[in-house]
């Protein structure tokens, strides 16, 4: 026994640290510095979590590349360790961007629900048994929920909290039931065995049901049409890093997750979409897929707020991604990641960015932005690099994801360019998209400021993240094989 | 002499000329005229030593200078001269110096008018020395624009139109010429004149085009009466030929006079000297099949427009229909010598006359032409504007050198013997009575109406009773008379000793009938 | 090679220009105006040493192994021309925007970002690398309309930014499916070329790549955002547009469309109103779009609308070269791309620069009363030289273009080339009554009031006169570019083009 709780606790090492240095900044910030000014609680929690976070990226670097415990309650491979760091990665980030926020004094908790939020995200993609699954994705959602809600002093804050937790409430419910679907199915709950259990059948209504509500509960966390109705909600109420942290990091896990159960789980019932379309949960899939993306990119045509609007690129990003779960090999697993990846670290430097605005002009509207290259040149040009890689211009990360994307998409289904359909829409889509980023960026760059705006002064820790993402950005477009080595090096399994 | 590129120097001259002209635009408008001059009086000396260096007795082309220009397109920088050539040359030479004497007294522009005319120069010496389509065309078009915008920014009131209508007629026949042109060399990837005739002349022209073209539904025989009707269509434009004339009466009267004799003295010589150089050797056989309505319009050009100037009261549209008129007889000539005549020693002899006859006449109208213009130019700088027949009266009393001037210059239209006009007009008719006597009957109406216009114009204008408005008009001025003179000696001296010319040209008239005998 | 620096300095040069202190605008132009004629240099220096006329690379390194794409530069006769007739129109561009006040070093910033891109996309050999540059070009464009532009700027830039983009993206889609049938080895051009593509690919592959570069060429009837960018866009942006960037959709209609699925040209075995191929097709529709553009042309009231029409008729023009698939026709249709670049940036500068500058509108009937020939002879001289050029006068570059673009049609399409002399004549028609009512106007239509308008400044003047230089040299001296442009097409990437119908 005592070797089975050795190989689980070098495991789960890296998780353990984050909640350790959970704890410690809660205890530091309650104990030590309760009276200090918040600024100086504020970098000292942020300095204490991303110290943490920090060491347990290190300590992933140093463990072994190859573990399994319990029969896959937890494992460790290269690419689910590749995908843990990014998740760290991105939780320093956002605790730099939170760093100067001003939405609430209670700063330590703030920043351990951040933490634990990132511990959870760790356990899910480590995990390849559904009880597991279930039970970290819960604690990540909770974690989300009560961060939205966090700025008590805005009424929509409160507003996209409830409604998240509403709808998430109830997609976790489907969740549960569709899990205990399988789990009668398959007497496990270990996806390699429901699999084996399940395939080869004709598919039962029961599993049916499970597949669909599988759907419904991924589906809602990686805001699919149609289960995206909390997020324009939630981008645009709740505080900034919170909004900024669901866009990117619970991005990078839900994704990563959701191909893993429906790869996994249900292989051997795929089914195939085009062209003669056998049941199976890819045509569900490249529905759902087609959905959000003509809903999100349609629907953010219209809006006003540029958060919303980035909320409602989301939902068209989803779709994007959702085809690579929908083409299921290793060339579209590496690109999902390529792509989440990149897109994490655009829209959280893009959701800085709009931050800034928000806390110099008091609202993140179209107009707002007006005249911004005059008022802060290096945050308009950020900002130009962000939208143009979400909208897939070259040579921006953006572009190479979309490309890696399609390519893996078409290169990978049963017959070669089966997919070009859904393909084809995508990049429709795209164009559409690059419509409403030019609106943004022509309010930045075109539209003469108002005649009261003022030069913008940004805080140096928030200009040098948004800086280094854009700067990323850059990079990872011009050459993209610095990620992709990685990736398919990870990947080779 | 041969060795030297002399026909490029020829055509460089007026280049060279009208850039200087243009650069020096801020002196005093008279140094300018001079300077223009004297470019133009530089080519005529350059005409006449090449004439010099000529040999008269070959009909073969002389002073060859050839350059690979665009082999893909088979384009070459290939010029020459004949008889033909050199007498055209010799024409542009006279000519050009008289616009620009007679168009003396513009104060517009001064720089930009003399060097558009030197620009037209360099057009006319380029076409009437190319031998090869791509570079005779380029040339051929680029004359249109000084042409163009001389009436457009110097004419008289209705400019605008007839400037439009110059150019779009022109452009139409130009595109309609190009496209056979193009068809032509899709089926046998050459340009050049000669290589042209020669397939022409051996038969294997249009069936070559027909083998190449008619494979996309269109019917072979008819296909090589379009191409020559594109041609053709192109020539007529400029001649021109009824019906394609209405251009001309709005042009010529509208244009500046200096212009005008422009147009008439030597541009309306390019379409002929086209038909001569381009038509008749490539497209003999096409011609022939349709000599008689060839022949029908040419009598009509001759006789109707001779009618029509009959009815005008401006002068220059008389005489713009007089041009009309006078050129119709070397149609009469060419399409005459076209006619099958078989074997008959006697026939080809009458055509030698004939074609003779055209090109001499070709060169007399262009110079009595201008020398008329050149006086009613004079005549309006007197009276400040006027140009009508009925404007004037009893001249003859206030200005008779000019009265006299004039009216030899008139009668020399009107082919007086013993003056230039008669001798080319003598030789067509006489060699075209026994080829197409209906022809040739029909047209000495137009002899008579010729007679009757300018007649009237002589005696409405400088006989009768003296109109009390010019009473006080000046004479012609030392300077001008200096001017006139060699005009007036040339008329005479062509007229009384037309050998000079016919030296010139008869072997090449001799053998451009005998290449279009062989094609039949 | 240094060919390749061409791009680099460009970027370099925007770099440069963003990170000058603002309010500088004379410094700005000094470096702009260098860094554009260092690229004209290298262009020229490059085309003048290219000997033989083939595929010669430049620069090659891999870029993404995983997916065998390399950063592959090369160039051949055709690439060559083209950079030149980019590095000719980027100085003249320059020139004449010396007068910009508004955000000068942004507007050459984003100017030459265009240029480099530009030069990139010519010079690519890898087809990854090809589009990533042809997407880049799209962002400066928009902007350069959006901020600088006159007429409905913000509508026009919209409207050209999305349309290129949807034309790009049907070439992704293609691109993509190329690189996935062919085994996903190599984006190179020769790679993919000489790959045999199955020919019912071929068949569907062509024209979605063909009608997505022809949107930026202006295919009809794909066209309608040119006359409105066009008229939208600053002087220097209308001539860098018409003159270059609707010649890369001419460009990759034949490097990308017409080489890697030249299958996609052949007869479909039977006939639709009686087209019988997507050659045809396209045949027809450019014909459709020189007649039509010229209709068009003949009756705007806008001065700049005429120049916009002109544009898409005389890309007609060239597409239809394309389509002739001889010899002939496709060198001229690569010599009418380098004449109509030079003569529509000539046009836009008149009417952009000169005209519209001074005399703050571009309406025919109001131009008609400033008597402008007396008034800006030089503008006058210059507008009848292009607008000779533009007719197809002999003796300028349009003239030998024109001319080997029709005997190619002629051999190919005869019907479709009697059509096309009715465009040239429309040709004459729209540019004289352009002419006619703006330079040189009845005198009782002149009205006194105008104030007297500002001489043509020495920028203007050297702008105008290199254009002219260079399409009278071209005009004059067509072998120069077609001693390049003809190999080029010989050479063993247009194989599968010419099987042996070559003429």
């Amino acid at each position: 026994m005592s070797a089975f709780h050795n190989a689980l606790f070098q495991l789960a090492l890296p998780e353990i640290i984050l909640a350790v240095a959970a704890l410690a900044v809660l205890s530091v910030d309650l104990l030590v510095l309760r009276t200090r000014a918040i600024r100086v609680r504020a970098a000292v929690a942020t300095a204490l979590a991303s110290g943490g976070c920090a060491l347990a990226m290190v300590r992933i670097f140093f463990a072994a590349h190859s573990a399994n415990v319990m029969d896959g309650m937890l494992l460790a491979t290269p690419l689910i360790q590749l995908v843990q760091v990014a998740l760290l990665l991105m939780a320093i980030l956002t605790l730099y961007v939170a760093v100067d926020s001003t939405f609430s004094e209670h700063v330590g908790e703030f920043i351990l629900i951040v933490l634990l939020a990132t511990a959870g995200m760790m356990f899910m993609v480590a995990s390849h048994n559904v009880l597991v699954i279930f039970v970290s994705l819960e604690l990540v959602s909770l974690a989300l929920y009560v961060m939205t809600g966090f700025d008590k002093r805005s009424p929509r804050s409160a507003e996209a909290a409830l409604k998240y937790f509403l709808f998430g409430g109830m997609s976790a419910g489907f969740l549960l039931y569709g899990f205990s679907l399988l789990y009668g199915l398959s007497n496990s709950t270990n996806l390699s065995q429901i699999a084996l259990a399940v395939q080869g059948r004709p598919l039962n209504p029961l599993l049916i049901i499970a597949l669909v509500t599988t759907v419904i509960g991924f589906g809602f966390k990686v805001a699919a049409a149609p289960l995206h109705f909390w997020a324009p909600d939630a981008y645009e109420g709740a505080p900034l890093p919170a909004a900024a942290f669901i866009a990117s990091s619970s991005k990078i896990a839900s994704f990563f997750t959701f191909y893993t159960v429906m790869t996994l789980g249900f292989a051997g019932v795929e089914g195939v979409a085009w062209p003669h379309g056998s049941a199976g949960w890819v045509p569900m899939l490249a529905l759902v897929a087609a959905a959000s993306m003509i809903l999100g990119n349609v629907a953010a045509l219209a809006q006003s707020s540029v958060r919303r609007l980035l909320a409602y690129s989301a939902v068209g990003h989803a779709g994007y991604m959702l085809l690579a779960i929908v083409s299921h090999s290793q060339t579209s697993l590496a690109a999902l990641i390529y792509y989440v990846i990149t897109y994490a670290l655009t829209t959280l430097g893009a959701f800085a960015a709009v931050g800034v605005v928000q806390e110099a002009t008091g609202g993140d509207q179209l107009n707002d932005f007006d005249g911004l290259s005059r008022r802060s040149p290096v945050l308009s040009a950020c900002l130009f690099i962000f939208l143009l890689s979400l909208a897939g211009i070259p040579p921006l990360a953006g572009f190479f994801g979309k490309f890696y994307l399609f390519f893996s998409a078409l290169q990978s289904a049963p017959r070669p360019l089966g997919l070009i359909w859904l393909v084809a829409l995508a990049i429709a889509m795209s164009a559409v998209s690059l419509y409403y980023y030019l609106q943004v960026l022509k309010r930045v760059y075109v539209t003469p400021p108002a005649a009261d705006a003022q030069k913008i002064c940004v805080p140096w820790l928030r200009m040098a993240v948004v800086v280094s993402l854009a700067a990323a950005t850059l990079l990872l477009g011009a050459a993209p094989h610095i990620l992709l080595r990685w990736i398919l090096l990870a990947g080779v399994q | 002499m041969n060795g030297c590129p002399c026909i490029s120097v020829l055509t460089a001259i007026p280049v060279i000329g009208a850039v200087v002209v243009l650069l020096a635009r801020n002196r005093n408008r008279r140094m300018t005229r001079w300077l223009a001059l004297g470019f133009s009086l530089l080519s005529l000396a350059m005409t006449l030593l090449i004439w010099h260096y000529f040999n008269s007795a070959s009909g073969a082309m002389q002073f060859q200078e050839q350059h690979a220009w665009v082999a893909m397109l088979g384009a070459e920088y290939r010029v020459g001269i004949d008889g033909l050539g050199l007498l055209m040359l010799l024409l542009s030479a006279i000519v050009v110096p008289i616009a620009m004497a007679a168009s003396w007294q513009i104060e517009d522009r001064v720089p930009l008018y003399f060097s558009l005319v030197l620009l037209l120069q360099a057009c006319l010496f380029g076409t009437f020395t190319a031998l090869n389509f791509f570079h005779w065309f380029i040339f051929w078009e680029l004359g249109l624009i000084p042409a163009f915008f001389l009436i457009k920014i110097w004419g008289g009131p209705k400019r605008t139109a007839a400037a439009t209508q110059f150019l779009v007629y022109t452009m139409v026949g130009s595109v309609a010429m190009l496209l056979s042109f193009l068809a032509l060399f899709l089926a046998v990837h050459t340009f050049d004149f000669a290589t042209l005739a020669q397939l022409a002349q051996g038969g294997q022209l249009m069936p070559a085009v027909v083998a190449k073209l008619s494979t996309h539904r269109l019917i072979p025989h008819h296909l090589a009466m379009w191409i020559f009707a594109g041609v053709f269509l192109g020539f007529a434009v400029k001649v021109p030929i009824l019906p394609f004339h209405t251009w001309l009466p709005i042009a010529y009267s509208e244009a500046p006079t200096g212009t005008t004799i422009l147009l008439t003295g030597a541009m309306s010589k390019m379409g002929l000297y086209g038909i001569l150089r381009i038509l008749l050797p490539i497209f003999g056989e096409q011609m022939q099949r349709v000599s008689t309505p060839l022949l029908w319009m040419a009598v009509a050009t001759i006789v109707l427009s001779g009618y029509s100037a009959l009815a005008q009261k401006d002068m220059k549209r008389i005489f713009a229909y007089s041009s009309i008129n006078h050129l119709g007889y070397c149609l009469l000539a060419i399409f005459a010598v076209v006619k099958f005549t078989g074997n008959d020693a006697g026939l080809l002899t009458q055509k030698y006359a004939a074609m003779n006859g055209a090109m001499l006449q070709m060169f007399n109208h262009g110079l009595t032409a201008a020398a008329v213009f050149w006086f009613i130019a004079l005549l309006e700088k007197r009276s400040g504007g006027l140009q009508g027949r009925n404007d004037f009266g009893g001249l003859r009393k206030v200005v008779p050198v000019m009265a006299g001037l004039m009216g030899i210059a008139l009668f020399s239209s009107l082919g007086l013997p013993g003056l230039n006009g008669f001798v080319g007009e003598f030789l067509i008719f006489k060699g075209v009575f026994p080829l197409a006597g209906w022809a040739a009957a029909l047209s000495v109406l137009g002899l008579l109406v010729t007679a009757v216009f300018i007649l009237g114009v002589i005696q409405r204008v400088f006989t009768g009773q003296l109109n009390p408005r010019w009473a006080a008009m000046p004479d012609l001025t030392t300077a001008e008379r200096m001017a006139l003179a060699p005009v007036i000696a040339l008329m005479f001296a062509v007229g009384l000793y037309p050998q000079m010319l016919l030296a010139m040209v008869n072997s090449t008239a001799m053998q451009i009938v005998q290449q279009v005998r062989l094609a039949f | 090679m240094m060919v390749a620096w061409t791009i680099y300095i460009s970027f370099l040069g925007a770099l440069a220009l963003l990170l000058m202190p603002k309010g500088n605008a004379a410094a700005a132009r000094i470096v702009a105006l260098l860094t554009a004629l260092a690229g004209f240099a290298l262009a020229l220096a490059a085309f003048c040493t290219h000997r033989s006329g083939e595929m010669l690379t430049v620069t090659r390194v891999p870029w993404i192994p995983s997916l065998g794409i390399e950063y592959h530069l090369a160039a051949d006769g055709i690439s060559l021309t083209l950079v030149l007739l980019t590095g000719v129109i980027a100085v003249a561009g320059i020139l004449f925007s010396w007068n910009v006040a508004l955000r000068t070093q942004e507007f050459f910033a984003f100017y030459l970002l265009l240029i480099g891109a530009v030069y990139g996309v010519f010079l690519s050999y890898d087809l990854f690398l090809l589009f990533v540059f042809y997407e880049i070009v799209i962002i400066p464009k928009y902007f350069l309309i959006a901020i600088w532009g006159s007429t409905r700027r913000e509508y026009g830039a919209m409207k050209l930014a999305l349309y290129s983009f949807v034309g790009s993206a049907m070439v992704l889609i293609g691109l993509i499916a190329a690189f996935v049938v062919s085994g996903a080895k190599s984006m190179a051009l020769g790679d993919l070329a000489g790959y045999a593509f199955p020919a019912h690919f071929q068949m569907w592959a062509f024209p979605l790549v063909f009608v997505g570069f022809g949107i930026l060429a202006g295919l009809w009837p794909f066209h309608t955002w040119a006359p409105t960018g066009h008229v939208a866009a600053p002087t220097a942006a209308s001539m860098l547009l018409a003159g270059v960037v609707m010649k890369l959709g001419a460009y990759g209609c034949l490097r990308v469309a017409m080489t890697l699925f030249p299958l996609g040209l052949n007869s479909w075995g039977f006939h639709v109103l009686g087209l019988g191929s997507w050659r045809d097709v396209f045949a027809v529709l450019a014909v459709i779009g020189i007649v039509y553009g010229a209709m068009v042309a003949l009756v705007q009231r806008d001065f700049k609308f005429v120049i916009g029409y002109s544009s898409v008729s005389h890309m007609g023009f060239i597409l239809l070269g394309l389509m002739t698939l001889n010899q002939i026709g496709l060198s001229g249709a690569v010599l009418q791309m380098v004449s109509h670049g030079i003569l529509a940036g000539l046009m836009f500068a008149v009417v952009g620069r000169m005209v519209y500058e001074r005399t703050h509108t571009r309406d025919l009937k109001i131009l008609s009363g400033f008597n402008l020939n007396h008034a800006i002879p030089f503008a006058a001289v210059v507008f009848v030289i292009a607008g000779m050029g533009s007719m197809g006068l002999p003796g300028l570059s349009g003239f030998v273009a024109e001319m080997m673009i029709v005997i190619g049609a002629w051999r190919a399409f005869p019907l479709l080339a009697v059509c096309v002399g009715v465009g040239i004549v429309v040709g004459v028609a729209y540019i004289w009554r352009a002419m006619q009512k703006a330079f040189f106007a009845e005198p009782e239509m002149v009205l006194e009031t105008h104030e007297p308008l500002a001489a043509i400044s020495i920028p203007e003047k050297l702008g105008a006169m290199i254009l002219i230089a260079a399409s009278v040299a071209v005009g004059l001296y067509p072998q120069m570019l077609l001693r390049v442009i003809v190999p080029a097409l010989n050479s063993p990437l247009f194989e599968g083009l010419r099987k042996g119908n070559w003429q």
